[in-house]
């Protein structure tokens, strides 16, 4: 009787084949985007690292460090981890092997295209877009084979409840989408040479409603997917109120919109876009600090865990940095903060708290949870590696977003400083110089969190050597509680 | 701002979009049981 399922539904395992894939990824290009992103704080210290050669110069390397750390790096994350938790929700295989794979090996076509390109002086010079066009047109089609592979899981599901980090990781495809395709329309000159379709401040407010919501979408919604998946399983416990993730959720797709316009405060912008863009980026701190709440407090009874699990220490000091970091980005998007926050290195620090600190962290914590599983694995090879890693990167974090945060306010106040006679009481260079000693503390803080990487790295490759890859059966369907609870009183 | 007559009603387009899939896990039941949802993911044992 069995015959009719089985051969109805041949695809009785898991696909975890991509998932490591992309797992094994997240690790390769974290190194890569992090070391560009520590050279590039080197060469603010030391200009000569630029070495006279302009495919190294800090003007094409930022930009490649930004796409690297965030799509190469953060984008294989999600990918990785919403294909591992849509799998284990739905209790279904991915709905595409073939699509599955093309997502893979597009997106890391992707990133050496960028890699490429970046450095050779070809962009948009649209931030947190420069890719031109061609590359653009591969974004698109690998976007909507993922959008087809994670919505088509969910269709085929075999629990009924659709688990809340899917409405997350599903909220933050298709943005992702509608975003790229809007902000990227350009008309081609040549190959690598297009102009975008909007001028002027039109062109920043859409350049702005995408990097703003790239933001929001790309680096909070689909991470908070993760948080909401890998908290509660690596705490052994639900998480603290799912009624209020349902609420984190709604609150923050309908809102997150919204808030782009902060960006161009003291702009051409019209003043009332500038004040409706300040007002949503307050109203957001009340879902995003719900989400926050619901996170830590998962851990309710089980703090004593934190003192011995790795795993559970990154995943609350990044639930941490999240509230702190959503907190600061409310408060920057007031007009009278951002006047003197503006442009400054205080900019660089809050972003980095929220990179570093948010995105990163869960990242790591979450794949220290799923790497040993996809190998056929409990734990990480070394527990103490992580440990190390952790106190590395937490200790890293802290010195580079205090160093930024000291240096952009005093930047922010010297620069507007007047005498009673109106002139500026100091010159660009000399507020630059006062720079150079929180430039050493980033750099060091920056450096340090690379290395936590190459720990990572290396116990990845110890928990991964010499073991098969498995695909695990799909466990067979639940029998609904309904029926088992009339099974029941018949034995009893 | 010619462009907010584009970004507003694609906004806003995705505002419904949002208010339609929220319908729908509403009175789809999606909802009904948050207890049972949130431990869902504790049963399911991927070790």
């Amino acid at each position: 009787m069995f015959d009719s399922s089985t051969t109805a539904d041949r695809q009785d395992t898991f696909n975890y084949k991509v998932v490591r894939q992309f797992a094994v990824m997240t690790v390769v290009w974290g190194i890569v985007g992090m070391a560009v992103g520590v050279l590039i704080a080197a060469q603010l210290i030391w200009p000569q690292l630029n070495f006279d050669i302009p495919w190294l110069s800090y003007g094409r390397l930022r930009p490649l460090h930004t796409n690297a750390v965030i799509f190469a790096f953060g984008g294989s994350g999600l990918f990785a981890t919403s294909y591992y938790v849509v799998q284990r929700t739905c209790q279904a295989r991915l709905f595409s092997d073939k699509l599955a794979a093309f997502t893979f090996w597009g997106w890391q076509a992707v990133i050496v295209a960028a890699a490429i390109t970046l450095p050779l002086g070809y962009t948009s010079s649209k931030e947190y877009a420069e890719l031109e066009w061609p590359i653009d047109i591969l974004i698109t089609l690998v976007w909507v084979a993922y959008a087809v592979v994670f919505f088509g899981t969910i269709v085929r599901r075999r629990a009924r409840h659709i688990y809340v980090a899917n409405w997350f990781f599903g909220s933050y495809i298709l943005t992702i989408a509608i975003l790229h395709i809007f902000n990227n329309i350009e008309l081609p000159v040549s190959l690598w040479k297009s102009y975008s379709a909007y001028a002027g401040v039109q062109d920043a407010m859409v350049q702005w409603w995408y990097g703003h919501n790239a933001v929001g979408f790309f680096l909070t919604t689909s991470f908070l997917g993760m948080m909401y998946y890998f908290v509660p399983k690596q705490a052994g416990r639900p998480i603290y109120s799912y009624r209020l993730s349902i609420v984190h959720f709604w609150a923050l797709a309908f809102t997150y919109m919204w808030a782009g316009p902060h960006h161009l405060l003291y702009t051409s912008l019209p003043d009332w876009t500038q004040s409706l863009g300040m007002t949503f980026s307050l109203i957001l701190l009340a879902p995003s600090w719900g989400g926050m709440i619901n996170g830590i407090m998962t851990l309710q009874g089980a703090w004593h865990r934190l003192r011995t699990d790795p795993i559970l220490k990154f995943m609350v000091t990044a639930l941490s940095f999240y509230g702190m970091s959503t907190f600061e980005g409310s408060m920057m998007s007031i007009r009278t903060v951002n006047a003197l926050s503006h442009y400054t290195d205080w900019t660089v620090g809050h972003v980095h708290s929220g990179a570093l600190g948010w995105v990163a962290m869960i990242t790591f914590g979450s794949l220290y949870y799923l790497i040993p599983r996809l190998y056929g694995r409990t734990t990480m090879y070394s527990v103490k590696a992580m440990e190390l890693h952790f106190w590395v990167a937490t200790i890293g974090v802290v010195l580079y977003i205090a160093s930024m945060w000291i240096a952009g306010v005093q930047q922010g106040l010297m620069w507007r400083d007047t005498a009673a006679d109106g002139t500026l009481v100091y010159s660009f260079v000399e507020e630059l110089k006062t720079r150079m000693p929180y430039y050493l503390i980033r750099f060091t803080g920056g450096a340090m969190y690379l290395s936590g990487v190459f720990i990572m790295a290396w116990n990845v490759w110890m928990t991964l050597r010499g073991q098969r890859a498995v695909d695990p059966v799909i466990p067979p369907a639940e029998p609904p509680a309904r029926t088992a609870a009339i099974a029941t009183p018949a034995i009893a | 701002m010619t462009i907010l007559y584009l970004l507003l009603p694609l906004s806003l387009l995705f505002v419904l979009a949002i208010a339609l899939a929220l319908g729908w896990a509403v009175f789809s039941g999606q909802f009904d049981d948050t207890e049972e949802a949130g431990s869902s993911i504790l049963r399911d044992s991927d070790t």
